[in-house]
């Protein structure tokens, strides 16, 4: 029951909030705040009481479900499930969602109640997406979360934000139909075989196909994830989308909306269709490794410290492709580590450019320069999470790459390689950003405002769970490693 | 016939009724809100005779109609749909004075007493009966406006078309009654696998009666009147045609075919097919270049019909029930849409430009909201009904592997897609732009205001736990067998 109670807060909390702008605009961001820290608060709760049970049992490989039904004419199931993959998916979920609330609270002056109301709504998408096992159930998340973030970046973006955002939808939204179908495909082939009409994921994984229409199906899923993802070259909506959504957009689409594309791979892609993503595999790897390269070299050339940040992106997520279609325990774990490290760390960077951008309204890197004389505890900042971002040993990022090449190269030394060179070049982005946007002379005279309090504590928290994550990066890997581990187990079992 | 096919045939006669009465009321006082309530009422008398009904279903009322569980089912949506059109046809010619708009609710209720006909034919003569009853009043409506020249041209161009569409039906009645002698649907496939049968001149009259309803449903060849009376009707008459006229003709589209067993001949199957793909494409890509909101929803009208084809051709109960929910979602979502407009127009004074409707949102956000509800469920998006219905037709062509029209409809979704966000886009934009002078100062009338209400409700409800829909239409194709 708890985890309706996740969504149903955000749901009803953003309807609160949409409400009470008519009186106060600081209550709706209170509300929002309070919401998002609820929910966090209740994933700890539940991260804490299943820290002893972590290690799963083949009977029933939940931590925590909720199984009603919810359309029995199509045998669909309002069936949302925990274990410990989602749990800390989940607890990023909050946690980004706190920051990006606080990081909007100036930023945002236009209806704010509508702006609250659609933040956590896409947030509540999210959490569904994360604990569905019912396939039509992830479908309709999965389709929740467009329709508001698609609001966010067009009605608070900046310059290009209506062809940014419709561009954003009509991606996502024709890839999630491929993916629709599929999931038609498979219940309608799982029933041929089985005699049952049935959306859920436990039952749906040990479908009996034959290869060509597994490898089709599988296709179908792909495609939906590698867009949401972005896996080269279905990346071109991402530095559009990223450049113009309003800070909190870019916080929520870099930390957590990719990360469904990458979730969908891991719970989804690969254990549904084993045959077939091993197949498929080494496609996937090599455009995982043309990502990393490809956005490394892309981010390097930008002018626009936006657009700079959400090329990364490319680049970091093509290390979790990499690691997903590796398919071994350490280069899984090196997966999810990425995902979750990367979702502060360019959180983060996400935030300060916000916050420049706020100060001196522009994002030209062109028209920087020299900030750190004016604006020291900003810029401090700023050079943490790009050195995170370039794979700093004692940041989380390190331990997420590291893992992913050393498991890469157990099975593909060269990709492996391509990886590698694709740190270093994450280097001279990322030394790039810090030099022209906080180093030199202060050619443009800026004077600024240091990171006001609400700001310096949230770049605190973030640069301390990254901190955290790097030195002690034990507690996660163990919550997360058996689901990956029964995961693989379920894939080898049926090789 | 008996009192029994009498108590069958109650939902019939009320309608009927209530056009008489309407008319006599008229004669005796002239008064709107007497006119719309006794319509209103009438309507939903025959909706609660479709309880009683029921108790009789199926039953052969005279070899021409039979009343079973499915046309029972369509005419009630038939009823539901057109008690919205009263509605918001009272709100729309309210604002006016002189304009005697009480005729137009005798005109409406004959309407719908055409389409209960068509979705309870069994037999040539009713289909034809049922069909010309509904277009002669059809007609009257669109042209309702009698002094306004876009309203006449649109009746008139409606007129040529429907007579015109209407002689190819005949004649492809008579080649069919010439070849197998019966008129009776379900006479027909025995009478096919006779011997002596010339199948070519069977499919010949399957052909052509196709092309007499693909020009009511607007498919693609056949579409080419919709945008321009679309347009032209007043808003509220437009979302009749678009919903009501239409679901009627694909009820009987689905009995005639499937009782008469021509849908499983090859020929016609491909016919469909390409009537479908040609249909979605047209109509999603010909949206993209108006700048009229009721064009753009003529279009789309145009592509949705393309997509219940796929689902009508996956045969069997599948089709049936995925035809029966898409209507439904359908229904309420067009209705919503056309209501949407009303609420922002005066009879002669359509609000049709899509520059007008920028900013709605930030100067009317209650109604931009039920805009963008109604937008969405079009364009499919989860939460509302038109993603269930959108969802039901894909996995019917999917549960027969239809693998052609099932990819045009997701990428033809997909193109669709763009121009609902544009108009979406317009909503939200925060670019002022003059009011138009006669919405100046002009509140949405409560029954408009009430309407769209339920509407919505109902969209969001059916889209969020659709099962008690589901439901019913199971146990209607289940009792119609």
């Amino acid at each position: 029951m708890i985890l309706a109670w996740l969504i149903i807060v955000l749901l009803v909390a953003g309807v609160l909030a949409a409400v009470a702008a008519r009186l106060s605009s600081v209550l709706t961001r209170w509300i929002s705040l309070a919401a998002t820290v609820l929910d966090f608060a209740l994933t700890v709760f539940l991260w804490v009481r299943h820290a002893g049970q972590i290690t799963l049992t083949g009977s029933n490989p939940w931590l925590e479900q909720i199984d009603w039904i919810w359309i029995p004419e199509f045998g669909i199931h309002f069936h949302l499930a925990l274990d410990g993959l989602s749990l800390l998916l989940l607890a990023l979920t909050f946690f980004l969602g706190v920051v990006s609330i606080l990081a909007s609270w100036t930023e945002i002056t236009e209806s704010v109640g509508f702006f609250h109301l659609n933040v956590l709504w896409i947030l509540a998408g999210i959490t569904g997406v994360f604990l569905a096992v019912d396939l039509f159930l992830f479908y309709f998340a999965w389709e929740l979360m467009l329709v508001p973030m698609y609001f966010l970046i067009a009605l608070w973006g900046h310059e290009r934000r209506i062809y940014a955002a419709i561009k954003f939808f009509l991606f996502t939204q024709l890839s999630g139909l491929l993916m629709l179908v599929a999931i038609l495909a498979l219940y309608f082939l799982h029933h041929q075989n089985t005699g049952t009409y049935t959306f859920e994921y436990g039952e749906l994984l040990n479908t009996p196909l034959s290869s060509t229409a597994a490898l089709w199906i599988m296709l179908g899923f792909f495609v939906a994830f590698a867009v949401k993802l972005p896996l080269f070259p279905f990346h071109t909506w991402l530095p559009d989308a990223h450049t113009e959504a309003p800070t909190a957009g870019s916080v929520i689409l870099a930390g957590l909306l990719l990360k469904t594309g990458a979730y969908g791979m891991i719970r989804f892609a690969v254990p549904l269709f084993p045959g077939a993503a091993r197949e498929f595999a080494p496609v996937a790897m090599v455009l995982g490794a043309i990502g990393i390269i490809y956005g490394a070299v892309m981010a390097f050339g930008q002018t626009d410290m936006k657009r700079l940040v959400a090329y990364t992106s490319v680049s970091h997520l093509g290390f979790v492709v990499l690691g997903v279609f590796s398919w071994n325990e350490l280069a899984l774990q090196g997966a999810v580590m990425t995902m979750l490290c990367h979702g502060i760390s360019t959180g983060g960077l996400f935030i300060l450019t916000g916050a420049i951008q706020e100060r001196i309204h522009t994002r030209e890197l062109g028209r920087m320069s020299g900030l750190w004389a004016t604006a020291p505890r900003l810029s401090g900042a700023g050079l943490y999470f790009a050195l995170a971002s370039l794979g700093l040993p004692a940041l989380g990022d390190f331990i997420g790459e590291f893992l992913v090449l050393l498991g890469t190269y157990r099975t593909h030394p060269v990709l492996a390689i391509v990886g590698s060179i694709g740190v270093l070049t994450a280097t001279f982005y990322a030394l790039l950003l810090v030099q022209r946007a906080f180093h030199g002379p202060n050619t443009h005279a800026w004077a600024i405002p240091d990171l006001l309090p609400r700001e310096g504590v949230v770049i605190a928290l973030m640069a301390g769970s990254l901190l955290w994550l790097g030195l002690n990066p034990q507690p996660v890997l163990r919550t997360f490693s058996p689901v990956l581990h029964a995961l693989e187990t379920v894939v080898q079992m049926h090789r | 016939m008996n009192a029994t096919d009498l108590l069958a045939l109650l939902p019939l006669l009320l309608i009927a009724a209530t056009s008489v009465m309407v008319m006599l009321a008229i004669a005796i006082r002239r008064s709107h809100a007497l006119a719309a309530g006794l319509t209103v009422l009438g309507l939903c008398a025959a909706s609660v005779s479709l309880f009683a009904a029921a108790v009789w279903a199926p039953r052969d009322v005279t070899p021409l109609l039979r009343i079973d569980l499915n046309a029972l089912f369509y005419t009630g949506l038939i009823l539901a749909g057109s008690i919205v059109v009263v509605f918001l046809c009272y709100g729309y010619f309210d604002s006016q004075e002189n304009n005697h708009p009480e005729e137009l609710y005798v005109l409406l209720a004959i309407a719908a007493l055409g389409s209960a006909t068509l979705v309870s034919a069994s037999h040539f003569a009713s289909f034809f009966l049922g069909l010309e009853i509904l277009s002669v009043s059809l007609y009257g409506l669109i042209a309702y406006e009698r002094e306004l020249k876009a309203s006449v041209e649109a009746g008139l161009k409606y007129l040529v078309l429907a007579a015109a569409s209407a002689s190819f039906l005949l004649f492809g009645m008579a080649l069919a009654y010439f070849e197998l002698g019966t008129m009776d649907f379900r006479n027909i496939p025995a009478a096919a696998a006779a011997p002596g049968v010339a199948p070519g001149l069977t499919a010949v009259g399957a052909t052509l009666i196709i092309v007499g309803v693909g020009f009511k449903l607007a498919l693609v060849p056949f579409h080419m009147w919709t945008p321009d009376v679309y347009e032209g009707a007043p808003a509220p008459v437009t979302a009749f045609v678009a919903t009501v006229s239409k679901g009627a003709m694909f009820a009987l589209l689905l009995r005639y075919f499937s009782q008469s067993g021509v849908r499983d001949s090859g020929p016609v199957l491909l016919v469909f097919s390409i009537i479908a793909v040609a249909s979605m494409f047209a109509g999603n890509l010909l949206a993209l270049f108006q700048n009229n909101v009721k064009r753009i929803l003529a279009y789309s009208s145009i592509a949705h019909l393309g997509y219940l084809i796929v689902a009508f051709e996956a045969g069997g109960g599948m089709a049936g029930s995925a035809v029966a929910f898409y209507l439904v979602a359908y229904f309420g979502t067009m209705l919503g849409a056309f209501g949407v407009v009303t609420v922002l127009s005066t009879p002669g004074n359509d609000l049709g430009d899509l520059a007008s409707y920028r900013g709605l949102f930030w100067r009317r956000p209650v109604i931009a909201s039920v805009f963008t509800v109604m937008l969405l469920s079009l364009a499919g998006i989860p939460v509302t009904a038109g993603f269930i219905g959108k969802f039901y037709v894909i996995a019917a062509g999917a549960s027969v592997l239809l693998w052609v029209p099932v990819f045009t409809l997701v990428i033809t979704s997909a193109i669709g897609l763009f121009y609902y966000l544009r108009i979406i886009v317009a909503l939200y934009s925060h670019v002022e732009v003059p009011v138009p002078s006669f919405l100046l100062g002009r509140q949405a009338s409560p029954s408009l205001t009430w309407t769209l209400g339920a509407l919505t409700t109902v969209v969001i409800a059916i889209g969020c736990y659709p099962s008690p829909v589901l439901h019913l239409i199971k146990a209607m194709i289940a009792g119609t067998g």
